[in-house]
């Protein structure tokens, strides 16, 4: 049969989703399977949620992935991953960037940031891995590297050769900020 | 070959690479801006922004008059801006291949409208490719400018936000390297559209159809794919790879060419099946074709003929079946776009609220000008619409009310179709004021250079157009250029223009924060003085990303990793509570 698998990555713009889904479908490619991946450009420039999907298997149709069959969501925000855990299938596993980015009605006071998201979200979905990101960032040496660091986290939990990552890290990002990625990475991979 | 993974519209601009195309022409729009920045990468074609898609057409037009292969792209509303020369081109028919891609956007992600094009193929009498994913976009777009020469005819490519903006594996090959010199040929009774010439072309236009009709029976990009026997599916483009998903046994007919429909392919199909449906996304625009040849179909009586298709709702509709889990996402705080901290029309529409102003809107970064807290928008239907709105509303006005019409319109957006607007505002006198919102560039569709920026889609120098002389030419009398930074200025402004009696222009001018090449001068954060911040919330109308309302200590707060520096803020606040931190970005 085939086996699709779907990563959901949910976020805010400017924190670097379609840079991070560009990179998991290149190491799909590399591994050799067939891969699709969907986004939105536009309004989203501008601080609003952002979404993109990633589907590999043998052979994807659709680009977008099917509600209710996300497997794993991969989250750069706390309050855009309850966005979007309606779709996911009850097995799913959840990889959380502990971050929080004030929508305008929070930030004019008007509304509340939900609280205890993550505990909420273990009820639900007991693979749930909470990620530090911009700390691991910051000990790799750039705040900007806190995608990096979740793609590490997100390589542990898919089974692909550590190398195709590399080797996508390198083709994907820009030669003088190799080395600080690289070392983001490997913190993201040391999370559990 | 090799294999990549592309786009829909990074495999167009390959596509028209390898297809030997010479010009390549548009005006940006989502979702169909990429096509042309990617084609900035194959140094053997001319790519260039034009100010609009019309000129854009006719451009390409004039390309393919002399001989060489030209692409034209543009978002579905683009096409309506383009339609004069589209239906007449469709009568003179090409000398080298024309492509025109309309990239449709289902679900207005970022459009006014969700108008489904594929109408302009039947009204224009024009073929309509229509890919399913990036090898298909790739393929098409070079079967299309074949199909283009062969028919004598422009040809259409369609694509949808899901189709141009995802990306999948396609293989590439190699551009010809035997591609005709161009060069000028005189065909006066094919390209001069006289009624005495059009006459005799019209029905050569009717024949070609039946001609495409006729061949399009017979080629592999319309196929059918046979499943358990039991279901027909006709559908196309990316409602195919929602069929697949969800139905995967279903015998499909999958269209590549959706105009004209291959007839005596569907009659065949369709002899086969008790139960038939057409899937599509948008209007019923096979289904009526399909039931007006007598066939009984399934397809809007069990999907919206609103918003986008997907494997859901294709699911829902067919079999009723919805979501394992329960929504519970309605109740969050929405995140919708905003304007970026330091962008300069922010000030402008805090003080065209304040100003009780009545805001026709215009297309761009600014429409979001219509959000909270700055809610300074009342009214926005297309390209250039601000100021032709403005005169309108003007004239059926009691003088007093006339007073609290604002038309805003942007740079790129005001020498796309608005100087017409001004043009017309001008010599029938309107008492209106316009504000020309002057940052460089055309911003909410990612930063591409137009006449005002100084610099071409390849980044080469280009002139500059000066929008106050062009006003002053025009015959405003009153032109005001004012930096929208200085808040009071841009009041007194706004306010003096708008009391005046006599149509007016103000020009704030402030190029996009995000351009770097306009903003080589670094700014320093600011931070709120809490021993000076009453917690009035003055600052908080501004509705800047970078400022957040602390409610435990009842203050405000600047993210100084976001904060540009521009000082509006600090304008706005009477308690001199906002400092620069020292500290340069």
């Amino acid at each position: 049969m085939n086996k699709v698998t779907n990563i959901l990555l949910a976020g805010v713009g400017g924190q670097g989703i379609l840079l991070a889904s560009e990179i998991i479908s290149e190491v799909m490619l590399m591994a050799g399977l067939d891969v699709k991946k969907n986004e939105v450009h536009g309004m989203s420039q501008r601080g609003g949620s952002v979404v993109s999907h990633v589907r590999y298997g043998e052979k994807v149709y659709s680009s977008i992935i099917p509600e209710g069959e996300v497997d794993i969501l991969f989250s750069f925000e706390m309050l855009e991953t309850c966005r979007y855990l309606p779709l996911m299938r009850p097995s799913g596993k959840v990889i959380v960037n502990d971050w929080k980015i004030a929508p305008p009605s929070v930030a004019l006071g008007q509304q509340a940031y939900p609280e205890n998201i993550v505990a909420n979200m273990r009820q639900q979905f007991a693979d749930t891995t909470l990620v530090n990101g911009l700390v691991l960032a910051l000990e790799a040496g750039n705040a900007k590297t806190v995608n990096t660091v979740l793609l590490g986290a997100l390589s542990n939990v898919l089974e692909f050769d550590r190398d195709l990552w590399l080797t996508a890290l390198r083709k994907m990002i820009p030669e003088r900020l190799l080395a600080v990625n690289l070392k983001a990475f490997d913190l993201g991979c040391q999370t559990k | 070959m090799k294999k990549v993974l592309l786009s829909g519209n990074e495999a167009i601009a390959r596509g028209t690479y390898e297809a030997g195309a010479l010009v390549a022409c548009a005006y940006p729009g989502t979702p169909s801006t990429e096509i042309l920045e990617t084609i900035t990468q194959y140094k053997d074609i001319n790519a260039s922004w034009a100010p609009n898609e019309k000129v854009a057409l006719e451009v390409a037009i004039g390309a393919c008059f002399g001989g060489a292969r030209a692409l034209v792209t543009m978002k579905h509303v683009g096409v309506n801006v383009a339609a004069d020369p589209l239906f007449t081109l469709s009568y003179t028919g090409v000398r080298g291949g024309l492509v025109i891609v309309t990239a449709d956007d289902p679900e207005l992600h970022s459009s006014q409208n969700e108008q489904d094009n594929r109408n302009f193929a039947k009204f224009a009498k024009v073929p309509m490719f229509e890919p399913s994913d990036s090898q298909e976009a790739l393929d098409f777009t070079k079967l299309a400018f074949a199909v283009s020469e062969q028919f004598d005819t422009p040809v259409f490519l369609r694509t949808t936000t899901r189709i141009s903006h995802s990306k999948s594996a396609a293989l590439l090959s190699e551009r010809p390297t035997d591609i005709p010199v161009p060069k000028l040929e005189r065909n006066p009774a094919k390209l001069v559209m006289l009624p005495g010439n059009a006459r005799k072309r019209h029905v050569i236009v009717e024949q070609r159809t039946l001609d495409l009709e006729e061949w399009a029976c017979q080629q592999a990009f319309n196929r059918v794919e046979k499943g358990a026997g039991e279901i027909g599916v006709i559908t196309s483009g990316v409602s195919y790879q929602y069929v697949k998903e969800i139905m995967p046994d279903a015998d499909i007919l999958k269209l590549g060419m959706v105009y004209p429909l291959p007839k005596q392919m569907i009659r065949d199909f369709a002899a086969n099946y008790e139960t038939l449906y057409v899937i599509e996304e948008l209007d019923p625009f096979i289904e009526e074709q399909v039931q007006a040849m007598g066939i009984k179909v399934h397809g809007k009586d069990k999907l919206s003929v609103c918003g986008e298709l997907t494997p859901g709702r294709l699911q829902a509709g067919l079999f009723g079946k919805s979501l394992p889990l329960e929504d519970t996402s309605a109740d969050l705080p929405q995140r919708p776009p905003n304007m970026c901290p330091g962008c300069p029309h922010r000030s402008v529409f805090m003080e065209l609220n304040r100003a009780k102003a009545y805001v026709t809107g215009d297309i761009g970064c600014y429409t979001l000008g219509f959000m909270p807290p700055l809610s300074a928008m009342d009214t926005c239907i297309c390209m250039g619409a601000s100021i032709g709105n403005a005169t309108g509303i003007s004239k059926v006005l009691s003088a007093e009310e006339q007073r609290k019409v604002v038309a805003v319109i942007g740079d790129s957006t005001f020498l796309h179709t608005g100087i017409n607007g001004l043009l017309d505002m001008v010599y029938n006198q309107s008492a209106a004021t316009v504000i020309i919102l002057d940052n460089r560039i055309t911003a909410m569709t990612g930063r591409q250079e137009n006449p005002t920026s100084g610099y071409t889609l390849n980044e080469l120098e280009a002139p500059r157009v000066d929008i106050e002389q062009l006003c002053r030419a025009v015959g405003v009398k009153h032109v005001q250029v004012v930096d929208p930074y200085d808040i009071a200025l841009t009041r007194k402004t706004i306010r003096e223009e708008m009391a005046r009696p006599e149509a007016s222009v103000i020009i704030t001018t402030r190029p996009c924060m995000l351009v770097p090449r306009d903003n080589i001068e670094r700014r320093t954060p600011l931070f709120v003085d809490h021993d000076k911040c009453t917690g009035c919330k003055a600052c908080l109308r501004l509705g800047c990303p970078a400022i957040t309302w602390d409610e435990e200590n009842k203050k405000s707060n600047i993210d100084k990793i976001i904060c540009t520096g521009c000082k509006v803020c600090q304008q706005t606040c009477g308690f001199d509570a906002f400092q620069e931190c020292g500290e340069k970005l």
